[in-house]
């Protein structure tokens, strides 16, 4: 009898460790094993990385947990929602609620999931890639369209009908930068992200820089110029710079394309990429100037919109940059301390008359051709981001510059005190924008700007900032490398 | 009846054992090998894949980011071969030795780390190594007086930390293989080397080492393979496959990079392949030259 139960429990045993072994191998791997790539949930940008420029695939920080709820009406369509932001899915599942109020008749649940932002991208392109699995609808960060575009209708499906109603009021450009390479609208965006810049008043005061003194710096030198009479007030203590300068984003780069009306992807899909371009030579070689001057920082990890980077500026170790203007919400969830000590400008420009600002990052909301009812959610995801309501909320929730130019100037909409933005910073942010609004320029994102963001952020600006190589030279290097790939 | 007759046939049976192992080779290794050599030739599009012949491989050789990630990964292999390899086999020899007390104690110390994630274990190793003056190793090379370090932005340091992270992590695990190797000596062997007057090195150096090889040859050859193979540490250490300089870019981190991230399913498929036949070349070599195929000597 014992022996019966014994040779029952071996054999049990035996299975379980075949069964075992099919996922296994990893145990006996005598020194790094990859097996564990599987699991590698924490591929995490934290939340804060999600519109940060396009560039910003490398530079992750803390994980994000993973987060599903379901929301909406249990009697109405089944949908999935996917995004690499809960802040984005908390505004969605509002949404749904006043989608079901508004369309009784066309009511909606929805299952929101919040990833990484690595493994949003990375399920997302090998669910289409396999034709099963996919979601409804997902979020998709503006670096990694040209990736998930490269389906076109087959993986995903058309905007255009859904959004008819809103888009006469929204930003052309913004839309465009959603678009296929068959012209049909597929993402749908949150935002402008125009660029400004960010002065800290309070600090610059006590140095004995006045508002009027912001105000009036309109060129780079003028802005520099001013870095310099801030520095030489606080007596050039170690560790205090007017600015840092990034290595992990290309926001500056952008910026001087923008000023210049350049663009090194060429403009389009079939177009040469050139990153030898004069805007980009001139912002690179004025910002190595600044780093070797003391003027400058490389800002720590490799750009500011990290925790490092918040850090830094809670430490008050730089005091103006140039950013998107989503970078306000950064303030408000991550340095809430800094309130009422931030003034927010025009950037500056190289000569007078430039343009002056570019539209940086966003997040383009796509359907999939899965989607069981494609229709119903592209009406509610272009309800939700492009309607009215749908805007208020963003602005109010997010602190976002939204797409919906009619509600620019609208007071009730740009000058509401109840609005933590409006109230966070010194002056109305919806007016700097105004005052911008035709000077916004645009730098495509095509299928080789990932390659491009990656060799800049992981190679070229590294060695021109940290390791001193020329600007020239490292900019052959970069093109030779992106020239490969064309 | 027949039942029971095919079980208790001496011929059916091993056949009947090994059975769930030939299918989930078949199925779980050989057919993703061979999809990968086909694919490896193709671009593989949203809908349909297309027949580029050698043009992948033409692409990598001229691809200097792959050089570098080859690079990488050879330093890398290297690297834990010169630790990962004495310092074990030392380990084992002193737990094995009278020389030391409380040998579980110890031994579970050297094997612990092999059984956190990486994840977590590389997570902490970034903000050990942060460049900021708060960062651990910082702390310590500043109190020191040698000030401090952007320690993943150089090479040196870079690899340095995937170095240290790789020992801490492995050695306790490749101590295990040592130690079993060690077991299994025949005690009477060093009886006699002691009677013919040898000393500690001496029977360490004729006895231990010649009787340990088979366990040596294996985890020299697993840690080949795991070196080039390497991932995680690195990918966990910089947040993702790209780090400045690509200092930790790694062959199997550039294929996630290509295969993943930027959906190139088949120049992913050729550098896998690439790496494939890198570890088999320096494998085979290393199993000539070790022996390992004579006919054993009887």
């Amino acid at each position: 009898m014992k022996k019966k139960f014994l040779a029952v429990i071996l054999s049990a045993a035996m299975v379980a460790s075949v069964v075992a072994g099919c996922g296994g191998g990893a145990a006996d791997g005598g020194a790094a094993s990859n097996d564990a790539a599987a699991d590698s949930s924490a591929a995490a940008d934290d939340g804060a990385a999600d519109d940060a420029a396009a560039a910003d695939d490398g530079a992750a920080a803390e994980e994000e947990a993973q987060a599903v709820t379901t929301v909406g009406d249990p009697n109405g369509t089944h949908l999935e929602c996917w995004s690499f932001v809960e802040a984005h899915n908390t505004f969605y599942a509002k949404m749904v609620d006043k989608w079901n109020e508004a369309n009784p008749d066309r009511t909606i649940e929805i299952t929101f999931t919040t990833y990484p932002y690595e493994s949003n991208h990375t399920k997302l392109l090998t669910s289409l890639q396999a034709g099963t699995g996919a979601p409804d609808i997902c979020d998709v960060e503006m670096g990694q369209v040209p990736n998930v575009y490269e389906g076109l209708d087959t993986w995903l499906y058309p905007l255009d009908d859904a959004m008819a109603p809103y888009a006469a009021d929204m930003l052309t450009s913004r839309l465009d930068a959603y678009k296929g390479s068959d012209g049909k609208q597929y993402g749908a965006p949150f935002h402008v992200g125009a660029t400004v810049q960010y002065y800290n008043m309070a600090v610059l005061e006590e140095a004995g820089i006045t508002q009027e003194d912001v105000d009036a710096v309109v060129t780079w030198d003028d802005w520099a110029a001013l870095g310099e009479r801030y520095l030489d007030a606080i007596g050039r203590p170690e560790g205090k710079y007017w600015t840092s300068v990034d290595t992990g984003g290309v926001d500056w780069q952008w910026i001087a394309m923008a000023e210049y009306g350049e663009d090194w992807t060429g403009g389009s899909a079939d177009a040469a990429a050139n990153v030898q371009l004069e805007s980009v030579k001139k912002m690179l070689t004025m910002e190595q100037e600044w780093v070797n001057s003391g003027l400058a920082e490389v800002s720590p990890d490799g750009h500011v919109d990290l925790e490092a980077g918040f850090q830094n500026i809670l430490d008050h170790n730089i005091v103006s940059f140039p950013k998107a203007m989503w970078y306000m919400s950064r303030f408000i969830n991550y340095m809430p301390e800094e309130k009422g000590n931030w003034y927010i400008a025009k950037c500056p420009v190289f000569e007078e008359g430039q343009d002056c600002s570019v539209g940086i990052g966003g997040t383009g909301t796509v359907v999939t051709a899965q989607s069981v009812d494609p229709a119903l959610a592209a009406d509610f995801l272009c309800y939700a981001k492009m309607s009215p309501e749908g805007e208020t909320m963003i602005w109010e929730d997010l602190g976002f510059d939204v797409c919906n130019t009619s509600l620019w100037s609208d007071d009730a909409f740009a000058h509401d005190e109840s609005n933590q933005y409006n109230t966070f910073f010194r002056n109305y942010p919806y007016d700097v924008l105004n005052s911008i609004k035709d000077q916004i320029g645009t730098v495509m994102t095509v299928p080789i700007s990932p390659t491009i963001n990656e060799q800049m952020c992981n190679v070229t600006l590294n060695d021109i900032l940290e390791n001193g190589v020329s600007v020239d030279e490292a900019l052959q290097t970069a093109q030779d490398v992106i020239s490969l790939e064309q | 009846m027949k039942i029971k007759k095919f079980l208790y046939s001496q011929k059916a049976a091993p056949y009947v054992f090994v059975i769930p192992f030939i299918l989930s080779f078949l199925f779980f290794w050989i057919y993703p090998l061979c999809s990968t050599i086909t694919m490896s030739f193709q671009d593989i599009g949203p809908a349909s894949s297309e027949w580029l012949g050698f043009k992948n491989y033409a692409k990598l050789l001229r691809d200097p980011t792959f050089r570098t990630a080859i690079a990488n990964s050879f330093e890398y292999m290297l690297g834990t071969l010169i630790l990962l390899i004495p310092f074990p086999m030392l380990f084992a020899v002193l737990l094995d030795s009278r020389l030391v007390k409380a040998k579980g104690f110890w031994k579970a110390c050297l094997y612990l780390p092999a059984l956190t994630s990486v994840v977590i274990s590389g997570t902490l190793f970034r903000l050990m190594f942060s460049e900021y003056p708060t960062g651990q190793m910082n702390v310590i090379t500043s109190a020191l007086g040698l000030g401090t370090f952007k320690w993943l932005k150089m090479k040196a340091t870079g690899l340095g930390a995937l170095l240290l992270t790789a020992c801490w992590r492995w050695t306790g695990v490749n101590m295990l293989y040592f130690l079993s190797g060690l077991k299994s000596i025949d005690t009477a062997l060093y009886e006699s080397a002691e009677i013919d007057g040898a000393n500690a090195w001496q029977k360490f150096r004729y006895v231990t080492i010649p009787l340990i090889k088979p366990t040596t040859i294996y985890v020299l050859t697993i840690s080949v393979y795991a070196g080039l193979a390497m991932f995680m540490e690195s990918f966990m250490l910089w947040a993702g496959p790209a780090s400045p300089n690509n200092i930790g870019l790694t062959i199997v981190g550039y294929l996630y990079n290509r295969g993943i991230q930027k959906n190139d399913l088949g120049y992913g498929s050729a550098i896998g392949l690439v790496l494939l036949v890198i570890a088999l070349v320096i494998n085979i070599i290393q199993l000539i030259a070790n022996g390992t195929f004579k006919k054993e000597e009887r």
